[in-house]
């Protein structure tokens, strides 16, 4: 036997059988290939950067780069006061404005202990579900799109539209709102804002089960994505994943239900998790799923809601907002189901002053994207992509 | 000259014997002893398909596209936005053309004449009509399948020329994926081929001629003949780079593969080449399967419908009329199945329709022999 190296191939053995036969052992050490994807990358979701190490399409190694939509979220948060931190909140997820800025007015009214009128909360959670829809539609539709199906992207867009119109009506803004305010709402919903969202539920049902037909029920759709990326809920629960994507390992937890706030314990809705039948639990269809059967039980919520909210006589929207938000010295955690995930706020005070001493953003896409490295270890390129999308992150959450 | 035949052609069905005896008469039309006539009749279908390669069929798949999905589609150039592929070329033409530093010029610049060179040799052979071939080979078809193949060199050259990941990725999809398509696609031509006894285009046109029109095409020619059809359509999908395999340009995973680094006239080359292959494999399979330039309109009786929907000017109707269909469903099926990965392309094909083309090929070669 007789070793050779030959120049860039690694060390290749050449053997001599007896008849001199020269039997070439393939010991070729190919050349990995970094592979920047991103931040200008057609289905990175933005300006995530992917530095892959590449064998082939095999990726052996992904790197996630992330700071490119950096805003100093928590600095700009210390800067102003608690009532203007609103707006900024609908910068974070600005594909689900209502929920983010939900899950702040959540944790200042924590920190405050104020009460808030019944039908406040009523219209908090019809507006956050109607947002939370909108943001599957975007999660759903994309997700087609980095499996290369145009169709229910602009299916999506489509219905996406109408939420966003009903939201403009109810907000002014189709999607940084600034609706939801720290111990109420900016303005009341308007007059017959009830039977338009009434509609908007008629209209959709039928279309969800189109999207079922032409998505999910595809068989080239399920090809790319069943047993593709999966994550083991143990794995899922170490990562600190939350939302859709755990509930896609098949972890039934789901912030609405396991720590109940506002009115949903009041509310009849299901906690979709696969099981996995349709998909193998913990992959990239599992996920798909859990955001598809989850916008059904957002139009569930919304029509009991509108059932059983109390009447506008004599509301006013702005009733329990204060007039200077000047929290006693303190701190306070709170959380909200995101459609993305758990969106946390941890806000210190230090009771002298309007302007939070401290305020993080727990991001459920960044806790999500952490995964990623373990995620697409020896996948192909086509797998990463379609793993991305599954994890259906905003970059401007995960940078904040 | 050329608007009377035009305004015929726009009444195809009331004017249809009156158009045969005028092309025939145009063919005849020798001023000096040059075959002027003839020529003038060739330029009616080529300027044709040119026309629609560089424009409509993109404008084409964008209004379909578009429809498909619930917009409107370009509007704003001209009525219906039916310039606005003009505008494009316009655009494309007044561009830089750029040619990345570290790319290999030669190849970078020789990729996509290549591209157009395999797509738009294939026109010579496809019988428009019984009176227009371009050149009547006597191995038209296996020209045809040859040549088609020569995209791939200019891919590979486009893709490696070009110097940059994305491109290599797609080169080298693109060769993984030939490998894989072209056996099955060739094996169903075969099949084709067997039925005729030739592989002369003119001639499996014309055997399928009858005055029972659509009875007489391959098609039905024997009860196995729909799956070599089925088999080639999907391998020809995979030919031009269409959904479900357009995986060497897969957008999302790629960027734009293999062309991603080339801008103005060179990509406007590309895209028609695109399209012009588009054509092409929808030429062939209604060349092979459904009669080519044969009115697939039967005659009932003395109602002669098929006498009178066929000549040659109808022929380059039919034929175009015929792969306008198959366009169409290539189309149809872009805009609405996700993209497979390059495995699961190399499975389909070298594990589900190879051997399916084996299995059609012999049982056309059994029906051939044993059924008269």
């Amino acid at each position: 036997m007789q070793e050779l190296d030959i120049a860039g191939m690694g060390s290749v053995r050449v053997t001599r059988k007896n008849n001199n036969v020269v039997v070439l052992e393939k010991d070729l050490a190919t050349e990995q290939m970094v592979l920047a994807m991103g931040p200008q990358h057609p289905s990175t979701h933005g300006v995530l950067k992917l530095e892959c190490l590449t064998d082939g399409e095999v990726i052996t190694e992904a790197e996630p780069y992330l700071g490119y939509l950096h805003r100093c979220f928590e600095k700009c948060c210390e800067n102003v006061d608690y009532p203007a931190i609103v707006p900024y909140t609908d910068r974070l997820d600005y594909l689900a404005g209502m929920n983010s800025e939900f899950a702040y007015a959540i944790a200042v009214e924590k920190l405050l202990d104020v009460e808030i009128p019944r039908r406040v909360e009523f219209i908090r959670v019809i507006v956050a579900e109607l947002n939370r829809i909108a943001s599957h539609l975007v999660a759903i539709g994309t997700y087609g799109i980095d499996l290369g199906a145009f169709t229910p992207f602009l299916f999506c867009f489509r219905d996406r539209e109408i939420i966003l119109s009903l939201l403009e009506w109810a907000s002014g803004a189709r999607m940084l709102y600034n609706y939801i305010w720290v111990g109420g709402l900016a303005c009341d919903i308007p007059a017959d804002f009830n039977k338009r969202v009434k509609e908007f539920i008629d209209y959709f049902r039928p279309k969800t089960v189109e999207l079922y037909k032409l998505l999910t029920e595809n068989e080239i759709f399920v090809k790319r994505t069943r047993g593709i990326g999966i994550m083991p809920a143990d794995v899922a629960v170490n990562y600190g994943w939350s939302g859709p994507m755990l509930r896609g390992s098949g972890v039934k937890w789901d912030l609405r239900r396991n720590d109940p706030y506002s009115i949903y314990p009041e509310l009849d809705f299901i906690v979709p998790v696969p099981d996995g039948t349709v998909s193998e639990v913990g992959d990239c269809l599992s996920r798909h799923l859990v955001r598809a059967l989850e916008m059904e039980e957002s139009l569930k919520i919304i029509e009991q809601c509108i059932d059983k909210m109390p009447s506008a006589e004599g509301f006013n929207p702005r009733a329990a907002v204060p007039k200077r938000v000047r929290p006693k010295a303190g701190e306070v955690y709170a959380r909200a189901e995101n459609p993305r995930g758990e969106l946390g706020f941890y806000i210190q005070s230090d009771g002298k002053s309007t302007k939070p001493l401290r305020c993080k953003a727990r991001s459920s896409c960044f806790v999500n994207l952490s995964a990623m490295k373990d995620l697409s270890r020896g996948q192909l390129i086509p797998d990463l992509v379609a793993i991305i999308g599954s994890i259906d992150i905003v970059l401007g959450e995960v940078d904040r | 000259m050329i608007l009377t035949p035009m305004l015929h052609f726009s009444m195809p069905l009331l004017m249809g014997s009156t158009l045969n005896a005028w092309s025939e008469a145009l063919a005849g039309f020798n001023p000096m002893g040059l075959p002027l006539g003839l020529v003038i009749l060739a330029a009616i279908p080529l300027v044709f398909i040119a026309l629609y390669s560089l424009t409509y069929g993109v404008y084409g798949e964008r209004k379909i596209s578009a429809f498909m999905q619930d917009r409107l589609g370009p509007m704003e150039v001209g009525k219906w936005g039916i310039l606005q592929t003009i505008a494009d070329i316009l655009k494309l033409l007044q561009k830089e053309d750029i040619v990345p530093t570290s790319a290999d010029k030669f190849l970078f610049v020789v990729g996509p004449g290549i591209l157009f060179v395999g797509s738009f040799l294939a026109f010579a052979v496809l019988p428009f009509s019984s009176a227009f071939i371009g050149a009547n080979l006597n191995v038209g078809l296996f020209y045809a399948i040859g040549i088609v193949a020569l995209e791939v060199v200019g891919i590979l050259a486009a893709g490696w020329g070009s110097n940059n990941k994305w491109s290599l990725y797609g080169a080298v999809r693109s060769v993984a994926q030939i490998v894989s398509y072209e056996i099955p696609a060739a094996i169903a031509l075969l099949c084709g081929a067997m039925m005729a006894g030739t592989l002369d285009m003119q001639k499996i046109t014309m055997l399928q001629s009858g005055s029972f029109g659509f009875a007489h095409f391959y098609l039905f020619h024997s009860p196995i003949a729909w799956l070599p059809f089925l088999i080639y359509f999907i391998a020809s999908l995979a030919e031009v780079n269409r959904a479900p395999f357009d995986i060497p340009e897969a957008e999302s995973e790629l960027v734009a593969g293999y062309f991603t680094e080339y801008s103005g006239m060179k990509f406007a080359v590309i895209f028609l080449a695109e399209y012009g292959s588009m054509f092409m494999v929808s030429a062939i399979i209604s060349i092979v399967f459904l009669g080519g330039w044969n009115s697939p309109l039967p005659s009932i009786g003395s109602f002669a419908l098929n006498e009178w929907t066929s000549g040659p000017v109808w022929g380059v109707f039919w034929l175009i009329m015929k792969g306008f269909f198959f366009i169409f469903v290539q189309m149809w099926l872009r805009w609405t199945l996700p993209r497979l990965r390059v495995d699961q392309l190399m499975y389909l094909c070298w594990k589900v329709l190879t051997p399916f083309a084996f299995i059609s090929f012999v049982l056309t070669a059994v029906w051939e022999i044993y059924v008269p």
